[in-house]
């Protein structure tokens, strides 16, 4: 039988969620590099028991975290005894070196961003969000940054290299959203390799055709009237989440600052979505793994209330695509329950029946077994849980 | 050639996975940036960490005390006080308040 393994960063360490397909009883490994804050961990497609991690800090800056054995044993990538045989016997630890693109080679000299204020501040490497396995090669990785930026390491997370094109896309207009300027969300696409869509708070989504040397941005139907000057600005608007179903690459659907939108012409134009939803506003959207029109989200009250409405932690589902939705609540706290689901905080199995997995500030996660239908805590103490994903072995 | 005493943050003792004190071989004059290179070349996981990869200015929350004085705000190379180049004293790496 098949099995799940949950991969779940918190504010103060890693966990790792395992169980059979039955997805009832389960068993938890952790805390990973406890203390420290774990944006994110996720598996490589090409090879499950290869997993990065981002691990940081306020204080001591950014590690890279790689498992060669399913979350077993980690280490730094480049830190190994095996890595001290370079030509000068000494290992290089640049694995947690993120250092912008600046050469003249590139022609794309350090530039600035829109700081809150609205004044122009240099790019200023901070912390890696996300981390995105290429689906085809284990030692190839995406690194989404803030300041808001794309790395990629193709030797397995020891060397990170800027895809520097990106911020030519009206980066000095582009401004850090509550969490800082981020770039938070990497979708690969499996029919057209040189295919990436990314999102950043608050620039919007873009997409490169050509693997990350020129970006569009691609924000056409976003409207962002509480938050820029022009409501239909190309690039500034406050992307949370965006998802895609691996079949249908062209069809997107967008967690917006506030909006749920879809796009089915690979972002080139974007509707609105959010129908009957309780709030509109919210950070993880996420699609079912077997049925490309059924989506979730859950709507969080507003931009300054980060918890659901009434109380009730609800998982909203469509099953159109969109528009038409169903409040999901069995087995979840339907009353008193003030903590916010974070973007990178819900993630779906690929099981026959799909599984749905959401993780909450307060330190839950909460496992679905049956698309959405029913409920139960894996856990309930975590620390604030940061990001949740699961991988289907 | 000395051994010098170094006292690293919790924080930095698991990514580097030493328990307690660490006793480094520095060559020539013992400055911060002596004591740092010797650090990052037996710990490569700690580069960053401290000090900035490019720049080698030390990160805004951390702080070097040593023999009772604060010496984040010195060049990194001036000599460290005699008794951390002997080895009498430790020099301690601090995260600013305990490091979160």
């Amino acid at each position: 039988m098949s099995r799940v393994r949950v991969l779940v960063g918190t504010k103060k360490g890693a966990f790792i969620l395992t169980s059979d397909g039955k997805r009832k009883r389960w068993t938890v490994d952790g805390p990973h590099f406890a203390g420290w804050e774990l944006y994110h961990l996720k598996g490589s497609p090409a090879d499950p028991n290869r997993l990065y991690a981002s691990q940081t800090s306020s204080w001591f800056g950014q590690v890279i975290q790689r498992s060669d054995d399913g979350g077993k044993t980690w280490n730094p990538p480049g830190t190994t005894p095996e890595d001290l045989m370079g030509t000068d016997g000494m290992p290089k630890g640049e694995s947690n070196m993120f250092v912008y693109d600046a050469s003249t080679e590139t022609g794309k000299p350090l530039t600035t961003h829109q700081h809150y204020d609205g004044t122009q501040r240099p790019w200023e490497f901070k912390r890696v969000w996300h981390l995105e396995p290429s689906l085809t090669d284990p030692d190839t990785v995406y690194a989404g940054v803030e300041d808001a930026a794309m790395f990629r390491s193709s030797d397995g997370g020891k060397t990170w290299k800027e895809l520097p094109g990106l911020r030519s896309a009206k980066g000095h207009l582009w401004q850090p959203g509550a969490g800082g300027m981020c770039l938070h969300t990497i979708l690969l696409d499996r029919s057209q390799p040189d295919r990436m869509f990314i999102a950043i708070s608050a620039a919007g989504a873009f997409r490169t055709d050509d693997a990350g040397k020129t970006w569009t941005p691609i924000n056409q139907g976003l409207k962002s009237q509480y938050e820029l000057p022009d409501p239909d600005a190309e690039v500034g608007h406050c992307v949370h989440s965006i998802a895609m179903h691996p079949s249908h690459p062209n069809r997107l659907f967008m967690q917006k600052h506030w909006d749920v939108l879809r796009s089915d012409d690979a972002g080139g134009s974007w509707h609105e979505i959010s129908g009957n939803l309780p709030s509109d506003f919210g950070f993880p959207i996420a699609v079912h793994a077997h049925e490309p029109e059924t989506i979730y989200v859950v709507p969080i009250k507003s931009d300054s209330e980060h918890y659901p409405p009434d109380g009730k932690l609800r998982v909203y589902r469509s099953r159109t695509g969109g528009n038409e939705w169903e409040a999901l609540t069995k087995g979840l706290p339907q009353q008193d329950c003030y903590v916010n689901v974070l973007r990178d905080a819900m993630a779906v199995d690929s099981l026959e029946s799909c599984g749905l997995y959401v993780g909450t500030t307060g330190g839950q996660v909460y496992v679905s077994a049956d698309g959405g239908d029913s409920w139960a805590a894996i856990v309930r103490d975590l620390p604030a849980v940061l990001s949740v994903e699961v991988q289907t072995l | 050639m000395g051994m010098i005493r170094v006292v690293l943050p919790a924080h930095l003792r698991t990514l580097a996975r030493v328990n307690g004190e660490l006793s480094l071989d520095v060559a020539g004059p013992v400055t911060q940036r002596a004591v740092l290179d010797a650090l990052e070349a037996r710990y490569p996981m700690l580069r960053g960490t401290i000090r900035d990869h490019v720049t080698h200015t030390r990160r805004p929350f951390v702080r070097f005390f040593a023999c009772e004085q604060d010496l984040s705000h010195e060049s990194p190379d001036v000599p460290l006080p005699d008794t951390v180049a002997s080895g009498a004293e430790p020099l301690l790496i601090i995260g600013a308040m305990a490091g979160g």
